[in-house]
């Protein structure tokens, strides 16, 4: 009894203090790193003073299974900044509300859904990025690969880590570039190989680049802007972007289905999707989805754009349970732990 | 006269029982359900009923996570419930020095974040660990990473176990088997072990439960070694398959149930040991007895010491392991991702309310299932709700709450978005290993009190108050530190549960750590266990007062 009612006492007084909040406020979820986050929520508060943006931030695969669970009674107005095969998870569950924000004919048709009006649009683009511990290479006698054909050499047994494609967007990004670069069969011929060298695979996207940067594997397989940061920060490895092409996917930006504040979050979206925005995006990011204002970045080729591989945001969506099952057969059922 | 106290004494229990029975419905049960309900439907929605079970257990990966899991569980319990028995022991029944030390060195691997670990013995015996030498060539990824991790994880919970049921031995039985001229070796087997059987039980299952459904330490230790509980991680973050992720959810509350048959069977066997002429248990001098604990103690002190240590260590490292100059800078979090110091501030909040509320939660229920005499099916019933959810993942409880909580027509949902549905996580989450504790506890103090007081004309809160609560003190300031240091450092429910307001530390430590920040992680994991390591330090001088005031009586004689 005790415990009910301090529960509605501390319910009640949270009640109280919402009723003061700011008159238009939008809730947004955003898989974005925090560090980007701050300056750019900060534009946008010199943009719409009047607006007050909550932000719930987290890993894709936490917002987007937050988002799913929520499906009966969304929480959030806006999804900002989280994969766009995410993205099209919520919209095949009929979860967003298509929108045609002010600036979309600026946006790259590659970079915004296909329909019209758009269920989302992109805003910036993350892809795959190979990071070599040069310290760690130098010391085990290792040549920095520069191709993803390269991982395949004998000299890397057990020395290459990358994210398990079953619970990271990131390593599922990067097996469907193998089997777009390679074709299907010459794919899974190709990840045969590179099994053999793999000493872990990891859940987290970012986490190969990590045990990179700290020697812990001397190269991970991870994406552009974690290899950069890693850098900047003094970690002693080389960002390769292997010739084959790029595995990416968008950050990108949607209105949810239901939403009360639906102005309001066509407001945001307006601006996460327009020219001020974009221009902040770019100082992270190599490619940006509004045309013209991409430009280059420290560590990233200036050919980036050109090294991206075709991508079907659909077709990677339609095909995710039947390739991650052949590849669960085929590289966990047989991979006991290296002892 | 008597029959009228009789009633309103049945009166009282009858409506508190219904009352909790309610309560953890709600907490419990029904977001169980909502989750588990997901098992019985494909990713399209449509009934397949137990098709997701047969293609799942079909699969021949299956039977290998399940082999997984069971080893690590195994192994884990095989080598934590001795040595925090002997641990225990070692704190109750010897009189090595340096105890003070001991007790707080225990219960250090509860006061930090379980990827404190993790980063610890990466960096101890990862591939640039400080022991890589002496490794020979095998590595920490893996099956005994995992054990290693448990072991580490698990330990406090099982001493806690140990502690209360010893702390309530008497001393009675062993002056009679001192004057029958009874050897140590015989007392300990006939006596101090037949006490504690109940204890050993409820030990062993606990252990092997929190190592099955426990995912923090294989997700982050495993390497490619996977169990059923990294899978549900996988369905659900991976691929937000949650018919799936249900599935092996389902699979994982089997323990539990056996945890529930075989409790009630132990349960028909154990009688009371704290009678009305309890005398406290005094250990006698023994020089060779006690060294020997005392270098078992260090042994294992040691151990907890470095793995801390390291983490802390790790923390003011500017690059590991190529920049080892130290910095403070890790501690300003403004950057970070996780709202800094305003987590820090929920996270003491969260950790207050759910010591505060989780405590008169679970001692009332322990109570009431115990020593309720009303409504036996019910109590069952109430009992096994309390034993719920220490078999259920935190992912999959923290979904269940979403379903639940967040669904429309529920009339509970102003408390989504608010501090109030973190405090009901924390408190339905962490609830099983307090109860246990608090069950032992009451089960050891004899029903003759209430009886007596009964006969008497006692109201039964009176007694309850008056009696049960001051003998019982020292467990239930165990049991609110266990529920405020747990709510200080869970990470896996409350993740999908917190909102732009009620951010919390624990979480901040996870995606710091995600976003490569690994010595700010450290550095906030650090600010935990301080914070952990004051309140408890708060706690005990409670419960030292607590028993000088309430304990005079068991050294009245």
């Amino acid at each position: 009894m005790v415990l009910k009612k301090s529960i509605l006492a501390v319910t009640g007084l949270m009640l109280a203090t919402h009723m003061f909040a700011a008159k238009e406020s939008i809730t947004v979820y955003t898989a974005l790193e925090s560090d980007q986050v701050k300056p750019y929520l900060e534009a946008f508060k010199k943009a719409q003073p009047d607006i007050e943006v909550k932000i719930v931030r987290d890993s894709t695969g936490i917002i987007t299974a937050k988002l799913l669970a929520e499906k009966e009674n969304p929480q959030a107005d806006v999804v900002w900044g989280t994969a766009a095969t995410s993205l099209v998870l919520l919209e095949q569950n009929g979860m967003l509300e298509p929108y045609a924000p002010a600036a979309l004919k600026h946006i790259d048709a590659k970079f915004k859904d296909t329909k019209t009006p758009p269920a989302w649009v992109g805003n910036d683009v993350w892809g795959s990025a190979i990071c070599v511990n040069e310290v760690e290479a130098k010391k085990q006698n290792l040549p920095i690969p520069t191709s993803w054909e390269d991982l395949t050499n004998p000299v890397y047994k057990g020395k290459i880590v990358m994210p398990n494609p079953a619970s990271s967007g990131t390593g599922f990004l990067d097996v469907t570039a193998w089997l777009k670069i390679f074709g299907e069969q010459k794919g899974w011929e190709y990840m045969d190989k590179l099994h053999d060298n793999i000493g872990q695979y990891t859940h987290s996207g970012s986490k190969p680049c990590k045990m990179a940067a700290s020697g812990e594997f001397p190269i991970g397989i991870s994406f552009e802007y974690r290899a950069a940061k890693s850098k900047k920060e003094g970690a002693p490895i080389a960002v390769v972007f292997p010739k084959e092409g790029l595995g990416w996917d968008l950050e990108a930006t949607a209105i949810m289905k239901g939403t009360k504040n639906l102005k309001t979050a066509k407001t945001f979206v307006d601006w996460a999707t327009g020219e001020d925005a974009n221009k902040l995006y770019a100082e992270n990011f190599a490619v940006v989805a509004y045309q013209g204002l991409s430009k280059p970045i420290e560590f990233i080729p200036s050919n980036y754009a050109s090294m991206l591989i075709d991508n079907d945001f659909a077709w990677s969506a339609k095909n995710r349970e039947s390739i991650l099952k052949e590849w669960s057969k085929r590289y966990e059922s047989k991979s006991e732990p290296k002892k | 006269m008597r029959s009228v106290w009789e009633d309103s004494n049945r009166l009282v229990l009858s409506a508190l029982t219904l009352l909790l029975t309610l309560g953890l419905c709600v907490m419990i049960l029904a977001p169980l359900v909502q989750i588990l309900a997901q098992s019985f439907f494909d990713a399209t929605h449509r009934f397949v009923f137990l098709d997701n079970f047969i293609d799942y257990l079909s699969q021949e990966k299956s039977l290998r996570l399940i082999r997984n899991s069971l080893f690590v569980a195994l192994t884990s319990t095989l080598i934590v419930v001795p040595s925090a028995f002997g641990f225990a022991y070692a704190l109750m029944r010897s009189r090595m020095p340096l105890k003070p030390f001991f007790r707080y060195v225990a219960f250090l691997p509860l006061l930090a974040p379980s990827l404190l670990p993790a980063i610890s013995f990466v960096y101890l015996f990862g591939h640039q660990g400080f022991f890589k030498p002496w490794m020979g060539g095998s590595t920490i990824y893996g099956a005994w990473g995992i054990v290693l991790g448990e072991c580490f994880y698990v330990f406090p919970h099982i001493v806690m176990i140990f502690l209360s049921a010893l702390s309530l031995s008497d001393a009675r039985l062993y002056e009679a088997a001192q004057s029958m001229g009874a050897s140590s070796l015989k007392k300990f087997f006939t006596i101090t072990l037949p006490a504690l059987k109940y204890a050993l039980v409820s030990a062993t299952l606990v252990s092997f439960t929190l190592v099955v459904t426990d995912f923090g330490v294989p997700k982050v230790i495993g390497g490619d070694f996977n169990v059923l509980a990294t899978e549900i991680y996988k369905h659900v973050i991976g691929q937000q398959n949650f018919a799936l992720g249900a599935t092996v959810g389902v699979l994982l509350l089997v323990p539990s149930v056996v945890t529930f048959i075989v409790d009630s069977f132990v349960q028909r066997k154990q009688k009371a040991v704290l009678g009305s002429k309890f005398v406290l248990y005094v250990p006698q001098k023994a020089p060779i007895f006690d060294t020997a604990m005392l270098i078992f103690a260090l042994v294992i002190a040691l151990f907890f010491l470095i793995v801390l240590g390291v983490s802390f260590f790790a923390s003011f490292v500017k690059f590991w392991p190529y920049d080892l100059s130290l910095v403070l800078k890790h501690y300003d979090f403004s950057s970070m991702d996780g709202g800094g110091w305003d987590s820090y501030f929920n996270s003491l909040s969260l950790a207050f309310w759910s010591a505060l509320l989780g405590t008169i939660a679970v001692f009332t229920t322990a109570y009431v299932v115990e020593r309720g005499k009303v409504f036996p099916h019910l109590r069952a019933f109430l009992k096994l709700l309390a034993l719920l959810p220490m078999a259920v993942p935190g992912l999959v409880l923290g979904l269940g709450y979403i379903f639940f909580f967040n669904h429309p027509d529920n009339p509970l949902n102003a408390l989504y978005q608010t501090m109030g549905i973190l405090v009901v996580c924390t408190v339905a989450h962490f609830f099983t290993a307090s109860f246990i504790t608090a069950t032992t506890t009451i089960k050891q103090i004899d029903d003759e009190f209430e009886d007596v007081a009964e006969s008497m004309g006692v109201a039964c809160y009176e007694t309850f108050f008056k009696v049960i609560v001051p003998i019982a003190t020292p467990s239930i300031l165990h049991i609110a530190r266990y529920f405020f240091v747990n709510a200080m450092t869970t990470v896996s429910a409350v993740v999908f549960l917190y909102a732009p307001s009620t951010t919390l530390a624990s979480v901040a430590v996870l995606n710091m750590d995600d976003a490569g920040d690994i010595s700010s992680a450290a550095a906030m994991a650090s600010v935990i266990v301080a914070t952990s390591l004051v309140i408890t330090l708060a706690f005990d001088m409670l419960s030292h007062v607590a028993l000088k005031q309430s304990q005079q009586w068991r050294k009245a004689r």
